[in-house]
């Protein structure tokens, strides 16, 4: 019985959240993504999550494509099939690690700063003040951010996509003997045009998801600084949950194109 | 009462879940009047003032400024009005992101479309007003003490000419000296503006400056108002113990309870 009633409760409390983020969003769509556009909070924003994220996504992006050649070397050689490498590199970056790893740490790093630099803001009343002076905080504060995640991610992962491929490369000519010409000239031939878009559609929709959540948690954070700590925690948890589903979920819809 | 007031609530509720902290709230304001509504800290007075500027919604009860119900307002039609306020926040609420010449003069540039430059030059004269030199304008708001805070908040509340002006804690955390100083701004701003107000404090020499009336809230309750002389011989318990400070009186300090 308890535990039902504990289990009911969970349910409850899940779905109301999932409630107030439906009801954030339509906000966020009809209020911050309506005119007035705020073009300079649009490029502060670019600046701040592309700019500054690319250090982390570019060393992540290397050792990935790194440790992927070598593994599929590994797993390659016991088919006889190593002269894959450096198609399946290119294919794994573009399609799956390159968007999703992007995806994580910037969720790590631009997701929790939004949340709390917003959450802040609504502790300290700031976002109230917004109001009073007659700015609406969702066109104010949130459009922009969510413009700007979903046009700076695909561009950062477009450069994830090109470093985690000369990760794969350096690995591949350096220390597993491939040639370089050969090797550059599989990767060109074997990849489509679909690999990269479609990673590069994930990111942007990565995007859209860690800069809502950064709002939306950092909007609702109550209660100081303790509150803000919560929010900043919650937001960076929800984005890589609901990135990683979302991954699943476009992967299906794509594949089965 | 007062039909003619320009800030009028009537029997104004609100309750966050099962907790109720405006229970019918009547007040009215004249036209440049300026009214002050004392009471202990967490009875509602911060609620109140945000359920009039709509940054709260009020369960119930009307609110009329210049006659115009308001609670119903949203998208475009809040903002325009929302540009008839000025609002000086508890904690100053000070745009951390900005320099301080750009917070006081953020609702003319963002909420008027005044040209920047013409909007600095508003903001220096404005800061001058409050008694802050124009380097001070440069600086972001961390870098202030927190009575220069309340003045750039001042500063900011009054940028636009606004017609109605409140003022939440104006001297909450500052010391006597300042707090006065403070309240001279508020009281020179306020006649030179010819704004309508309505302040909050606990601070017993600001509301005696400050006020042509007082109200005191208790429970979200307005259990007295008046004329400012009037307030030393209300003859109301809630407000003696109050302006005596004293421990004892039918206002308990949930101390116990919680
Ligand atoms: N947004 C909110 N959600 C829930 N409770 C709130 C909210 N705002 C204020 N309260 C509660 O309402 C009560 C009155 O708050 P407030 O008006 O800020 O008090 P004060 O009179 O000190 O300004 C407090 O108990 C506070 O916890
Ligand atoms: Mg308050």
């Amino acid at each position: 019985m308890n535990f039902l009633a504990n289990l009911g409760r969970v349910v409850l409390a899940l779905l109301a959240e999932i409630g107030r983020i439906v009801i954030f969003l339509k906000d966020a769509l009809l209020q911050g993504l309506t005119p007035t556009i705020y073009v300079r909070q649009i490029l502060e924003q670019m600046l701040r999550i592309g700019y500054n994220s690319l250090p982390v996504v570019g060393l992540t992006a290397f050792f990935t494509g790194g440790a992927l050649a070598l593994q599929i070397y590994l797993g390659g050689s016991r088919f006889n099939a190593e002269s894959l490498v450096s198609t399946i590199v290119a294919l794994g970056i573009t399609r799956e690690l390159g968007p999703v790893l992007a995806g994580l740490m910037v969720a790590g790093r631009v997701g929790a700063s939004i949340a709390a630099e917003l959450g802040t803001m609504r502790v300290t009343e700031q976002i109230d003040a917004l109001t009073t002076l007659a700015t609406n905080p969702f066109k104010y504060l949130v459009g922009p951010r969510i413009v700007a995640g979903v046009i700076t991610l695909p561009i950062l992962v477009g450069i994830a996509d090109t470093i985690g491929i000369m990760g794969g490369y350096i690995v591949g000519t350096r220390s597993l003997g491939f040639n370089s010409f050969a090797y550059i000239k599989n990767t060109v031939d074997f990849l489509h045009l679909d690999d990269v878009t479609s990673g590069l559609i994930k990111a942007a929709v990565f995007g859209f998801i860690i800069t809502l959540m950064g709002c939306y948690h950092g909007f609702n954070s109550k209660g100081g600084a303790q509150g803000v700590g919560r929010a900043t925690t919650n937001a960076v948890v929800s984005s890589a949950i609901l990135i990683l589903a979302a991954n699943f979920a476009l992967t299906s819809l794509l594949f089965s194109e | 009462m007062e039909e003619n007031g320009h800030i009028v609530l009537k029997d104004v509720r609100k309750a966050f879940g099962p907790k109720h902290v405006l229970n019918g709230i009547n007040i009215s304001v004249p036209k440049g009047r300026s009214l002050v509504v004392i009471g202990g800290s967490g009875t509602g007075k911060s609620v109140m003032i945000k359920t009039i500027l709509g940054i709260i919604r009020p369960d119930s009860g009307s609110i009329t400024i210049g006659g115009e119900e308001v609670t119903k307002l949203s998208g475009k039609e809040r903002d325009q009005f929302l540009l008839r306020f000025g609002m000086l926040f508890q904690g100053a609420a000070l745009f951390d992101s900005l320099p301080v010449w750009e917070n006081v003069a953020f609702g003319l540039i963002q909420g008027r479309n005044t040209p920047r430059i013409e909007a600095r030059d508003i903001a220096i004269e404005k800061l001058r007003q409050v008694g802050l030199g124009p380097e001070v304008g440069a600086l972001y708001p961390a870098e202030l003490s927190g009575g220069m805070q309340k003045r750039v908040g001042l500063a900011r509340a009054v940028a636009a000419d606004p017609e109605i002006i409140f003022f939440d804690e104006p001297t909450t955390g500052l010391d006597p000296i300042m707090a006065d100083v403070i309240n001279n701004l508020i009281v020179d701003c306020v006649k030179r503006l010819g704004a309508t107000t309505i302040s909050i404090t606990h601070d017993m020499a600001s509301a005696r400056k400050i006020a042509d009336r007082i109200a005191m809230i208790h429970k979200g309750e307005i259990v007295w108002q008046g004329p400012a002389r009037a307030v030393d011989s209300s003859g109301n318990p809630y407000v003696d113990q109050f302006i005596h400070g004293r421990a004892e009186g039918p206002i308990q300090m949930e101390v116990l309870k919680a």
